[in-house]
């Protein structure tokens, strides 16, 4: 059984056809791609399997159960964490402070408890801290612990959003362009993380990128979609030479040498 | 052993207020002494109501309503109370410090009720929205105790006693009361919840996408908010004869919000320092008489314009201090 599985979805705003009967799946430990022009409708379907949207028909199902109309906060406890394209993080807390957000499982202390700071506060409070702090070292953001979010460079500022998201202990992540940003070198760094967060954590990530350096290096599967539908879906090197990717990225009749740049 | 240090700290605080009151009573005249009890109470109004508007980025303008359940309340308790507490105890300071107490918890839990009430359906709502709703259940909270009969109307409650409430409120208490809330808050602050308030400030979206149950902790953090609004509006109403419906008008809901933001919004020692400032400069422009009202919004606009984060901006006091220290030097590794 697929981990994430997207059966016939559809999203509909007004008169605009978002998504269009999109299916795929996302089998468990995979790194699977997500691209399309501008406007496909890629950051719609991250939308959609994390319940910022509502799909008007089909099925998204994760592990097995139905998530499709569920409230955010239930699908991330469920084990669906994400980051967002246009930069998310709360801006006026720490780093450190950012990544124990998503920490509500480890933390089971009552208000109360809290506002009398009970020792059973203390060592989930220590326990938080102390988990926040492994996963900005595995991102590489250990030394900015203490530092505003707010004014982190923007590729720093993805990292910590991938941190903040591992938090919730997921099983799937979902990276809304992660390498925008970033530099060659910052870019190729996140390709090791996105390697090592499936090989070592057990993670499995679906990438949303416009970077095809990032994306045809790491991905295994890519599926493509363009105004809302799906056109193709394939290994890196059978996506790189697919004709409707090709069209759908550089209009029909036009040389093909841009599409693996 | 920590349970042991902690009740002593407590103790040795709780005994500095005491003998402070000694000294307040003795060397200030009555008007000095009610201008500081009326410090003492907007401190806390305004800890409570930073909470919401400060630290979770909602936007109440009707708080005053809750101070007004919290008056009711526990003046309208200690009236039930007082007969079979001296009963039982007979009457003395011990009796009546009994009553006061439970008057004053009763109020908040009243408040924080009527909070959660007014919270489920109106948190919903974001920023102006909000904002009016709230300041249209704080006039509704007002006309219905304007319409109490079994609270006095329109000319108040001041229990059955022709000489009114008994004056309970004094130094001692309010700022027992005071230091109590305005440490539990700050733990509130600092902790899990408060980093989650602070999310749902920073942006509600990506809040909700960290599992955070933004709903659930919005309504919360709004009736603790409301809770200490009234105790606050308890104390006030053992300062005076009587609670009435016009102690709450719409007025007191936005020096509420004007305590904040001129201290800085999301700053509890800011709230503070506004608390102080609202009923100090009030006072102080007193003998300019109608000009008075005038002269403070000016103050209220040099002071947005100089300093548009308030007087301490989102930080607090302590960190304020700890950044003009010097920062310790950055640890260098060798190099090899």
């Amino acid at each position: 059984m697929s981990l994430l599985e997207l059966h016939a979805v559809d999203k509909i705003f007004g008169g605009l056809h978002a998504v269009r009967a999109v299916s795929f799946q996302v089998e468990k430990g995979a790194i699977f791609g997500l691209i399309g022009p501008n406007g496909a409708g890629k950051t719609t379907l991250f939308n959609l399997i994390t319940g910022v949207y509502t799909p008007e028909h089909g099925r998204i199902s994760f592990a097995g159960k139905n998530i499709a109309g569920l409230k955010p906060a239930l699908i991330a406890e469920r084990g669906i964490a994400r980051t967002f394209q246009n930069i998310r993080v709360f801006r006026t807390m720490t780093v450190a402070e950012n990544v124990m957000v998503a920490g509500h499982h480890l933390h089971k202390a009552s208000i109360a408890a809290a506002m009398l700071r009970t020792r059973s506060y203390e060592r989930d409070e220590q326990a938080l801290a102390k988990r926040a702090q492994e996963l900005l070292e595995i991102l590489g953001l250990a030394e900015l612990a203490g530092e505003v979010a707010g004014s982190l460079p923007y590729g720093s500022q993805r990292r910590l959003e991938i941190a903040r998201g591992l938090m919730l202990s997921p099983e799937l992540l979902l990276l809304d362009e992660p390498a925008a940003g970033m530099n060659s070198q910052e870019a190729r760094t996140l390709n090791e993380q996105i390697r090592f967060l499936r090989d070592q954590l057990g993670l499995t990530v679906i990438l949303v990128e416009h970077n095809m350096a990032v994306v045809m290096n790491v991905c295994e599967t890519i599926h493509v979609v363009d105004h809302g539908e799906t056109i193709a879906e394939g290994s890196p090197a059978e996506i790189k030479v697919h004709p409707k990717v090709l069209a759908a990225y550089l209009g029909e009749e036009q040389p093909a040498d841009e599409a693996s740049s | 052993m920590r349970a042991v240090i902690r009740l002593a700290v407590a103790s040795a605080v709780l005994l500095a207020i005491y003998g402070l009151q000694f000294g307040v009573e003795a060397g200030f005249t009555e008007y000095v002494q009610r201008i500081i009890l009326l410090a003492g109470i907007n401190v806390i109004l305004a800890v409570g109501l930073n909470l919401i508007n400060g630290t979770t980025g909602q936007f109440s303008i009707g708080h005053a309503g809750f101070m007004a359940v919290g008056a009711y309340g526990a003046a309208f308790v200690g009236v039930q109370l007082a007969r079979p507490v001296h009963a039982a105890l007979g009457s003395g300071p011990f009796a009546d410090a009994l009553i006061f107490n439970l008057a004053l918890l009763a109020g908040a839990l009243f408040a924080g009720i009527s909070g959660l009430i007014v919270g489920m359906p109106s948190l919903r709502l974001r920023g102006d929205y909000l904002a009016v709703v709230t300041l249209g259940f704080g006039e509704i909270i007002r006309i219905l105790f304007n319409n109490a009969s079994f609270l006095g109307s329109a000319t108040g409650y001041s229990g059955n006693d022709p000489s009114g409430l008994p004056a309970y409120t004094n130094f001692f208490w309010v700022f027992a009361w005071a230091t109590a809330i305005v440490l539990l808050i700050h733990n509130l602050t600092f902790s899990q919840t408060g980093r989650s308030l602070t999310a749902i400030r920073e942006d509600e979206i990506a809040a909700e996408a960290m599992a955070t149950p933004t709903t659930r902790l919005k309504v919360t953090a709004f009736a603790i908010s409301a809770a200490t609004a009234g105790i606050a509006g308890g104390l006030f109403a053992h300062m005076q004869a009587g609670v009435r419906p016009e102690d709450f008008r719409f007025e007191r809901s936005i020096d509420m919000v004007v305590m904040i933001i001129v201290g800085g919004l999301g700053s509890i020692s800011g709230a503070i320092l506004g608390g102080i400032f609202v009923a100090v400069s009030l006072e102080l422009m007193r003998d300019l008489q109608q000009y008075r009202l005038v002269l403070y919004a000016l103050l209220l606009i040099v002071i947005m314009i100089v300093r548009p984060e308030g007087l301490l901006g989102t930080r607090e006091l302590h960190q304020l201090l700890r950044r003009k220290s010097p920062k310790p030097a950055p640890r260098k590794t060798e190099g090899a």
